[in-house]
This record gives C-alpha cells, structure tokens and sequence, in this order.
C-alpha cells in the first residue's frame, strides 16, 4: 500500500498537542515526528495551519437503509460523513426492517466495509422498537454491536428497560441508550412547549417528558447496575439529573446534538419543519445548560442525530412534516463556531466530545479516537479551523436536504479524512 | 410668479410624482369667481332640464361632493326645489386598481332611487376622463337614470375617453405636467375658495387670471 | 401588504385600515346589485384541507362581489394520505394562474408555507390552532359598530377553549391592537401552556369576571377535549364556563354576547342568550363578507409597481 504524509499540520489527541508530519502506511500510522519527507510516490496531504486528529466519531446517525434509501443510504451518509471528518458512525436502529434481526444487522455491516466511514449498528432493545419484548441482544452483540436502543421511540415502560438493563450486564462494554421522552406527554406535540408553542398553536412536547424518563431510568440504573447512555439530551433537568448521577459513581453517559446548543424552539417561528427534530429545539434556558454540560464534562459526547428526509416530506407543515436534521457535515463546524470560537471550549475538550469519547460509549475505541502515534489505525481527520463557510443543502452528500444550519455563518472545516489509511476526503472533497 | 392669495404656498412639499417642488402659477378662480360659476351652472342646469324635477345631483369623492351641495343649495334658492344630492365612490369601478394604490374615499349614499330620474354628475375638475367612466359604470349598477348630465367646475383637457362636460365653470389649457388645485370651504380646513394653477417652477407660467366665460361645454 | 397571514401583519394602523376599507364595502353589500369591478379579472383560490362551508362561503362571496373568478379546492384529509405534499398541491394551483389563494388547514402555518412558494397572495382562513385573522377582523368591525369608533377600554372576556382555539390567538391579538382590555377565562387545562406575550390577563372563574364586561366573547367546546381529560365533562363545562340564562341575567345591561360559530346551544352558550338581543353572532356572519371583501381589495386592489396615475 502506499505511503501517505500529512505534513505541516499540529497533530492534537488525547495525549496532548504537537507540531509533527504523519506518516501512514497499510492502514496504520506509522511515523508521528517534524520535517518528514515523503518517501517515494508518497501521497502528501497538506496540513498547513489544520490541526490533525484522530477521526471522529458519530454515535447518532440514521442512514435510512433498509428501507427510506430515497432519503440517505450507507453510501451516502457515510460519505457526508466522512466529508464532516468523521470515520466511525453508529447507525440507528429506527429502519425497516429494524436492526432487531442478525440478518438485516450482517447486511448493513456488510454495506458498511464498502462505505467513506466506518459504519456500525445500533441494535433494537425490543422486537420491531415495539417496546415489549427483548430483541437477540445476545445474537446481536456477537455480531460487534455494542449500542441497543429503540431510538426514534422511547422504551415506555420500566418494566421492560429494567429487563434491559439487567440482561445487557452479561454483554461487556455493552450499553443502553434512550431516547427520552415519555411517550404520554409528547403524544401529538411536534415542537417544545412553551412560549413558542403557545403562540404559534403548534402541540407542545414539554421539557419534563425528558427529564421524567431520565429520572426513572436512574432509578433502574441505580436498581440493575447496569449501564446506560441518554441520546440527544436537550434539557437543564435532564443535564442536572445525569450530573448528579455521575457524581453519585453510576454507570451514565449523555451526549448532545448541535443543534441543541446551537437552535433554540424560536426557529419553529417560521414554520419551517426544518427545524422539527425529536427532541424538539428548546429554549434558551436549556440550550445554556447543555452548553454548560459540554463544558463541565457532565455531557460526554456530541453526536449529530442525522436524520434525513426528502424535499417532498419536508414540504409540508410544520405539524405534517417528519421529525429530523441533516449534520454529519455540519456539527465539527457548528460545533467549533459555537463552543470553541467563544472560548467554551479548548479545541482539544471539543476533540474529545467528538471523538475518543464518543469512542469509547459505543465500544469503538479499540479503531477510533485512538493516539496519533505509530502503531495505532490510521483513521484521522484534518481540519481547517479557519476556514469559513456557510453550510447549503444543495451541496451536501446527502440524499436530503434537510439541514437547519443552511444560511449559517461558520467557521472550521474538515480539510481531508484519512479512513484505514486512505485518504477518503482529500481538500474537502469525497475521492469516491 | 406667486398669484395673490390668502392661502399657504407650500401646500404639497414634494410633488406626488418626483422631487421638484411645484409653484404656484396663477390662480385662476377667486372665491367670488368660484360662487359665479356654481350659480351659473345650477341656472344652465335648470334650464336644460326645464325645471328641477326628477333632478337628482351625484358628487363624486371628495370635492365634487362639496360642489354638488353648493349647486343644490343654489337651485334651492333660485328654484325653491330641494334636489336630492347623492355622494358617489368610484375606487372600485376604477381602471387602475391594481396598477396603484386606488382607496376608496368613503361610502356611496344615494338618498333616492336613480331610475328615470336625471342624474348629474358633479367633479371639480374633468381631466382624463377616467374617473368619470367609472361614476357611469357605477351609476349604471345602481339604476337606470333617464339621463346621466355631467358638470365640472374645470376642464382642463387632455381627455384620454370619448367623455366631455355638459356644464363647465372654466375651459382651462393645462399641461399634463401642470397640477390644478382645487381648494373649497368644506374639503379644505384653512382655505379659502380658490382654484390655482401649479407646476414646476422653471415652466413658463400660463397668462393671468381672466373672469369665467360663457363658455359652456353644451 | 402581500399576505395576510397573521394579525401581527397589520399592527394597529393596518387593523384600523381594514375596517374603515370594510365600512365602504358594507355598503356595496347592502346594494341591490351588491357588487362592483373591482377585480375584474382577477383569480381567487380558496383552498380547504378542512372542511368549512362558512368560511369558504364567506371568502367566495366576498371574491364575487369584488367580480373576481373563484375556484375551490377541498382537500379531503383522504387524498392527502395519498401523499401529495402541500408543496405539490399549491404549484399544482399555481399553474392555473392565479392571484390570490385562500387557506384553510388543519396544521398550523400552512399559510406561511404557502406564501413561500407562489407569487400569489395567501391568506389565512384558519390555520390549526394558530391564527384566524378574518375572524379577528370581522369581529372588531362587528364591535366598533356597536361601541365605536374605538374600542380602548372596552372589557372583552374571551371564555372557553383558547389553548386549541386559532380564534383566541388571533382576538387577543387584533382586540388588544385596538385598545381593549382582554381577559381570558377558562379552565388551565384550557389555557395555553404559557400566556408569555400574550397581551391579555386570565381569570379561571367566570362569576367574577362577568360583572365587569363589556363583550362576552364564547368559543366553541368541543366534546373531544372532554374525551381527552381537558375537564370533566360538558356538564360540568356548561355549570362552570358556560354563558347560561342565569348568567346571562347578571349581566350588565348593554354587554354584548360574541360567538365565531358553529355554537353549541346549551354548552357554552344558552340557546336563550345566542337569540337574544344582546347577541351579535348574526351581524358577524353578515359582516364576514364586508371585512373579506376589504381583506381581498387591500391585497390585490393595489401595487407599488405604479406609483401615480393619472385621473
């Protein structure tokens, strides 16, 4: 295989920040150090004034396939994906079929290996996301899954997660991750309750729907020792409610998405269903305590929630159109003009939301968000933190178009995106 | 250049159609003028109609309804005959709604039924012809007249519709980029009677004031 | 003005000049021929994803009486599961050549969607629980011809169901723009979840507001909110909430008794008091044409693409 040289950049990981050239062969990094020259027929990316890190990682993603490949497919997810500089996602079960069947879960890893990233699965915690019996999680795990979650709905009755919980503590490194809103409270409601909502006669789906399942989740986390992980968190209760967990030494995990420290539910104003997503855009309480979150370390991991739908289910009103946003291609940068520009984050802190520790949720961490150092895999990104651009639907490698950042000023971008040793994104561009 | 007079000089700061601030040119009826030409043409009125019977006088937004009232006020005195007046809205019969802002200016109330009656038309000033086609057509939704008369205190030309006056106060030459200001008791608080020429201020300005003619558009 | 989507497009002048527009047009109403040429040639759509016979009614008559051609879309909720999207729909319309589109839609901002896709003018008919600005303004009208010309200070308590009701949203907004003191009075579960903004004060009990007002304006209940725990049944709605004979006895004696319709007789409103003298709802049918046929002459009886013409 050929060599690769990234040259010029400062290399930034977990363990800390340098100026060094990478050099990568077969697949792995093979020499981190200054002024390396490009051995013969090296390809050389450059990586001047970027910063290369291990690649990131997406533990939220809905690629579609089986089922709505109208709207995305593992091919092009997985390369708007790698053109945000990730190389590892975690693909949600919520397709049809569902991930709730060994087979329909082989094929889509089997898609995956072709793919610009890494593409992993999340496993049903019920049969069919039906929220009543247990999925194979057995079966499942044996075939590398490590996430089970009945995403896009939320496991309703404690029953049934405390059987989850319990069951998946024989799975090691295994967790499960909720989508958190109790289902009695949000039914019919399409954006956050309140002020917004209110005014525009738009049902509501209150804050408290989140934070009642958290609190019970913790109570049968508390009851099972289990592990758990809350998806797309989006309130200040919810974040005080898993800082205070962790604090007590239970086994908990949360992640964020962009938009919910980025949007707040006044967007909604438009009537716009761009701006619908489960859970809803809040306000600017609750965008304040995720960010806060994020800060304090209480939120673990950003992860995108990439949810695309066609033109034609967006084209409708606000309260007829599917939930869901666009943002692989879009949360480094969001994430870099919001957090990081402001000063809220070190790029470094907002490395590890994005990468090592995503990782490590989700059992990647043996692949991805590893050290830059000679030995480790070579899956890394390149970014261009000065670049500015404003993200336009129309350009994306979606099949959707459905991003709520169209318009938006941001800074940083993923230059080029190094997948098991290949560059798979060279200067912003998908090389397949 | 300024015509004598007792009234404000600046009415319209900025002209409606561009910055050139218009000048008054000549005024062409006095207050007196002005009273001479209704009386008259309530007498021509009532003599082309061999009396005021089956009269009925329909002002049109704004001023022409002030002129109406003085004309019947004046048939009154002369004809001891109290004619109906009408006031008649044209917005929404006119041809350019759509093509500007056309608002109407209040609610037609004709007091009796026009059918077989004559109604005369009563506008201040007669120009395009345009506003008064659309008083026929909207004379015509809300009866059949025996006869429609049509009376303008000035005519001013430049007709752009087969239309002209029965009865005129004053001919009076204009050009089209010339504004004829027509200033009455009852439409213009702090006015006094007054009918002026303006236009542009480098424009040649129109020869003085001559007393109204007999000239009637019969 | 291109659109009328909500209240908050007119503002306090833009109000005032619907309803002085409205007064001429009341009286071409009231005409033997009650009709003018005003827009001649001009196509008015209106298109209904719910099912409302008055309010097209309304907004058709009025379109006539301004000489307009009218075509009618009602959308059955059946052939909207057939999966055309709203956008399909309206660039469907669209293609006809049209100038103004009237919407009815059971999802709130349909309207505004809408207004983003065509050249046409759009105007709300009701859109969800969101807004129904006609309503508004037929309603002001309606109220400055009985305590007019201005409505400061008169007291409006709008009682029932404002939490799912697009009438509420859009009278508060439109009374309140004229200067009246509005009160809200319902059940909580009734009222929306947050009144941030909402330029009107709330009362739970209506026995202590009635002494003080000068309109009772009554929304509709309906018997599916009862199903969905909203309260406890109609019975104990009416015993509470609803404007009985013997509430209606306490009144002060010229209160003014207001209803959008369709009324439930013996819910929210006794059938004794929606016939009474103090009852305005058939004036607000009546005016409903006047109000839409101003609505209709403001968006398209003018443009700015000519400024002056001559007369």
């Amino acid at each position: 295989m050929t060599e690769l040289l990234i040259r010029g950049g400062t290399v930034l990981d977990e363990t800390g920040e340098r100026r060094a050239d990478v050099r990568v062969a077969d697949g792995r990094v093979t020499e981190v150090a200054p002024g390396l020259s490009p051995g013969a027929g090296a390809t050389v990316l450059d990586a001047e004034g970027c910063v290369v890190a291990p690649g990131l990682v997406d533990i939220q993603v809905h690629f579609r396939e089986p089922g709505r490949e109208d709207a995305e497919t593992i091919e092009t997810g997985a390369r708007g994906a790698a053109l945000g500089g990730f190389t590892a996602v975690v693909a949600m079960p919520n397709t049809t079929p569902p991930f709730d069947d060994p087979a329909v879960v082989r094929s889509v890893l089997e898609a995956g290996q072709r793919a610009m990233c890494e593409v992993n699965v999340a496993g049903c915690i019920t049969l069919g996301r039906a929220g009543v019996e247990l999925a194979p999680m057995g079966e499942l795990y044996e075939l590398g899954v490590r996430v089970f979650t009945d995403d896009g709905d939320c496991v309703p009755t404690a029953a049934v997660m405390r059987r989850a919980l319990e069951y998946a503590r024989a799975l090691p490194g295994a967790v499960i991750s909720q989508h958190a809103e109790d289902p009695s409270l949000v039914a019919g409601g399409h954006m956050h309750e309140g002020e917004w909502s209110s005014r525009l006669g738009i049902p509501g789906r209150p804050a408290e729907a989140e934070s009642i399942i958290v609190a019970r989740d913790l109570e049968l986390v508390r009851l099972t020792g289990g592990r758990y992980h809350v998806l797309h968190m989006s309130t200040a209760r919810a974040t005080e409610l898993i800082r205070q967990a962790k604090a007590e030494g239970l086994r908990v995990t949360a992640e964020a998405s962009p938009q919910h420290f980025s949007l707040t539910d006044e967007a909604c104003a438009s009537f716009d269903p761009v701006f619908k997503m489960n859970p809803p855009l809040r306000g600017d309480a609750d965008v304040a305590a995720i960010t806060a979150g994020l800060v304090d370390g209480t939120i673990d991991a950003i992860a995108t929630d990439h949810a695309p739908h066609v033109p034609e289910a967006k084209a409708q009103p606000f309260e007829e159109a599917p939930p869901g946003m666009l943002g692989v291609e879009t949360a480094l940068a969001v994430t870099l003009t919001k957090l990081v520009e402001p000063g809220l984050l070190t790029m470094h802190e907002a490395l590890a939301l994005l990468s090592w520790r995503p990782a490590r949720i989700a059992g990647l961490d043996a692949r991805h968000g590893r050290p830059v150092a000679p030995g480790e895999p070579a899956n890394l990104c390149v970014i261009d933190p000065a670049e500015q651009w404003v993200p336009d639907g129309e350009r994306m490698a979606s099949r959707s178009r459905n991003t709520p950042f169209a318009g938006m000023k941001l800074t940083g971008r993923t230059r080029h995106t190094v997948l098991r040793g290949e560059p798979v994104v060279v200067h912003g561009e998908a090389r397949r | 250049m300024a015509a004598p007079g007792a009234n404000p000089t600046s009415e319209f700061p900025t002209p409606p159609d561009g910055g050139i601030l218009f000048v008054q040119r000549a005024r062409v009826l006095s207050a007196d003028d002005l009273r001479r030409a209704h009386t008259r043409i309530a007498h021509e009125i009532v003599e082309r109609n061999h009396g005021a019977e089956g009269l009925v006088l329909v002002g049109l937004y704004t001023r022409g309804v002030a002129v109406a009232r003085r004309l019947a006020a004046d048939i009154a005195r002369f004809e001891g005959v109290e004619v109906p007046v009408g006031v008649l809205d044209v917005a929404f019969y006119r041809d350019d709604i759509g093509r500007r802002s056309v608002q109407p200016l209040g609610p037609t109330e004709i007091p009796v039924d026009i059918t077989d009656r004559i109604v005369v038309l009563v506008d201040d000033v007669l120009y395009t012809g345009r506003t008064v086609r659309a008083a026929l057509e909207a004379i015509n939704e809300l009866g059949r007249p025996q006869a429609v008369q049509l009376a303008v205190l000035v005519d001013r030309g430049h007709r752009e519709l087969p239309i002209r006056a029965d009865y005129v106060g004053k001919n009076l030459p204009t050009k089209a980029s010339e504004d004829v200001r027509v200033r009455l008791e009852e439409t213009d608080a702090g006015f006094e009677d007054s009918i002026e020429v303006w236009g542009p201020p480098d424009a040649v300005a129109i020869p003085p004031t001559t007393p109204p003619g007999p000239e009637v558009g019969a | 003005m291109k659109h009328l989507l909500s209240i908050d497009d007119l503002g306090p002048e833009g109000i005032e000049a619907i309803l002085d527009l409205s007064e001429s047009f009341s009286e071409v109403t009231q005409r033997e021929i009650p009709k003018v040429p005003a827009l001649r040639g001009k196509t008015v759509v209106s298109l209904f994803y719910e099912d409302s016979t008055r309010t097209r009614i309304s907004f058709e008559t009025a379109a006539k009486r301004l000489s307009a051609d009218t075509m009618s879309f009602t959308i059955s909720s059946s052939s909207v599961k057939k999966g055309e999207s709203l956008l399909d729909t309206v660039q469907t319309i669209e293609a006809m050549g049209i100038d103004a589109i009237v919407v009815r839609h059971h999802a709130a901002g349909a309207p505004h969607r809408i207004a983003q896709w065509t050249d046409a003018s759009v105007i709300n008919a009701g859109d969800g629980r969101h807004e129904h600005p006609t309503q508004a303004l037929l309603d002001c009208f309606t109220l400055r011809r009985h305590r007019g010309p201005s409505l400061a200070g008169s007291r409006i308590a709008i009682v029932g169901d404002i939490r799912h009701s697009r009438v509420a949203r859009s009278n508060v907004k439109a009374f309140a723009a004229l200067g009246a003191e509005v009160t809200l009075v319902a059940p909580p579960t009734l009222l929306p979840e947050s009144l941030a903004g909402w330029p009107a004060s709330v009362s739970y009990d209506l026995d202590a507001v009635l002494p003080d007002v000068d309109v009772v304006y009554l929304l509709r209940i309906q018997r599916e909110r009862a199903e969905a725990s909203r309260f406890p049944s109609l019975r104990e709605y009416t015993a509470r909430y609803g404007l009985t004979v013997e509430r209606a006895a306490r009144l002060k004696p010229d209160v003014l008794v207001m209803h959008p319709g369709p009324m439930n007789r013996g819910v929210e409103i006794a059938a004794e008091v929606a016939d009474g003298p103090a009852s305005l709802v058939r004036e607000q049918v009546a005016n409903g044409v006047a109000v839409r046929m101003a609505v209709l002459y403001s968006l398209l009886g003018s443009s700015s693409a000519y400024p002056r013409a001559a007369g």
